[in-house]
């Protein structure tokens, strides 16, 4: 497994194995490039974007092995072998059709300028795949960790409420397009154990 | 783009300990500092960095009975959800539930925030007010050091350039009390303007080996010992309240800076001591 990674030049780095959005991809890079910058510069996929850089804001929240992730402070040398979903993986694959959550968002006006959204729906997808609640207070901690700078906060807790609610009343979440990996969101990484 | 050197990632500890023996490599954990200073370009980036994240043994909590162990790799998501921390050290996870918010507590370590020894670190008081032990490992061996001697200045430690932080420790002790406030900004991504831990052993009433840490007070999370000796043997009443509250306001002398200001630190370290010593008190 021990590799002296290169850095720095373009190129030179290791070869690092990922899963994203459910498809298997390999990228050769600098182990200590953020995986911000994978995915847009050397992946394209510009859906996630970058607000503060330091983790303050989580527009570049990104879901790895199932948990919420700034991916400004992640470099790509720790997802080797990890699952990684962005808003990208949100729409069904096939249809395009969008996920419970993100129409949820368009019907209650969760986005405005729109930078913080993708942010916004990864932390509030990981909240529905762990089965939180439509509780305020318990939505507002999930995304604590993202910030909108048009204040929109209302109507993006209103629309997590919703898509909890339409999750819960059983309609489409099995026709979402899913989680590809949620039967393996603990693995990739070794278990981690808390022996009591 | 952030600065971009090179990474090993080791996939056992003995090899880390191997590498670092082999000089200037920065260890790098969960990334939640480190990438932040590559980024920010705030100071000389390392030569070389040392991939920590593969090393899953470090990653654990336990307890024989005795002591409370806390992997180096813990993070604070997983402190939050320990059934050990819940039982033996609530106010850890207290600690653990103020830092950043879920991204980062899904990133970053318990040793990250010892050894990165920010002044600001929030689960520092924590550990210093138990008597946390930290384990440094090497080629050579491991060796423990008192928190209380770990913390050398702003942002030093005596860590050693070839050595790495595995393991934290703290006694189990049932009739010990530990007690955490932070204050900042708002609830969630804040930077503590004070940070404050009280600790005590119920002795029938009495208090003994009575702790207050505090963090983003000092260039290092401190302990206010004259007014731990207030409290020391005493009983949390309303005199004794207002005697080590007023002495923890002479006894700190922090500093005015983006976050805060000294008098704004002073009084509410303060403030928070008395309510915290009121709680404790039931009055």
């Amino acid at each position: 497994m021990t590799a002296v990674r290169e850095g720095r030049t373009a190129g030179s780095g290791a070869t690092y194995r990922f899963t994203l959005n459910g498809e298997p991809r390999e990228v050769s890079v600098p182990g200590m490039r953020r995986l911000l910058d994978v995915l847009r510069e050397d992946l394209g996929l510009t859906g996630t974007k970058e607000g503060c850089g330091e983790g303050e804001c989580g527009a570049c929240s990104v879901i790895l092995d199932g948990m919420v992730v700034d991916s400004c402070l992640v470099p790509i040398c720790q997802v080797d072998g990890s699952d990684v979903r962005t808003v990208e993986g949100l729409s069904d694959a096939e249809t395009a059709a969008l996920n419970p959550l993100q129409t949820a968002f368009l019907e209650h006006g969760g986005a405005q300028c729109g930078i913080c959204t993708p942010g916004m729906l990864m932390a509030a997808q990981v909240y529905l795949d762990d089965g939180g609640d439509a509780d305020e207070d318990h939505v507002r901690e999930a995304i604590a960790g993202n910030l909108c700078r048009c204040t929109g906060y209302t109507k993006i807790i209103d629309a997590i409420e919703a898509a909890v609610l339409a999750r819960d009343a059983g309609s489409s979440s099995q026709s979402s397009g899913g989680r590809p990996s949620s039967d393996e969101s603990s693995g990739g990484k070794a278990a981690r154990d808390d022996t009591p | 783009m952030n600065t971009e050197p090179p990474v090993v990632s080791p996939a056992t500890l003995s090899e880390a300990y191997s590498i670092m023996a082999s000089g200037g490599y920065r260890p790098l954990a969960g990334g939640t500092d480190l990438m932040v200073q590559l980024e920010a370009d705030i100071a000389e980036p390392p030569t070389a960095v040392l991939d920590l994240w593969r090393l899953d043994k470090l990653r654990r909590v336990s307890t024989d009975g005795y002591d409370v162990s806390i992997g180096a790799l813990t993070t604070f998501a997983e402190v939050r959800r320990s059934p050990v921390i819940s039982a033996r050290l609530p106010a850890l996870a207290e600690a653990a539930a103020t830092i950043g918010a879920a991204q980062i507590q899904n990133r970053a370590t318990i040793g990250g925030n010892v050894c990165n020894a920010s002044p600001a670190g929030d689960s520092l008081p924590v550990l210093l007010a138990v008597d946390a032990t930290f384990d440094l490992g090497s080629v050579e061996g491991v060796r423990t050091v008192p928190a209380r001697e770990f913390w050398t200045g702003y942002r030093q430690t005596v860590l050693r350039p070839d050595e790495l932080l595995v393991q934290i420790r703290f006694p189990v002790d049932r009739s010990r009390r530990t007690r955490y406030r932070k204050v900042g900004t708002r609830a969630a991504q804040a930077i503590s303007k004070v940070v404050l831990a009280l600790s005590y052993r119920d002795d029938a009433g009495t208090w003994r080996d009575v702790r207050v840490a505090l963090g983003s007070v000092a260039a290092t999370t401190v302990r206010a010992r004259q007014t731990e000796a207030i409290l020391e043997g005493e009983r949390p009443v309303a005199s004794i309240a207002a005697a080590a509250a007023a002495a923890l306001a002479v006894e700190l002398s922090p500093i005015d800076d983006v976050r805060s200001t000294a008098e704004y630190r002073r009084s509410v370290s303060a403030r928070v001591l008395h309510r915290l010593l009121r709680e404790e008190g039931g009055w």
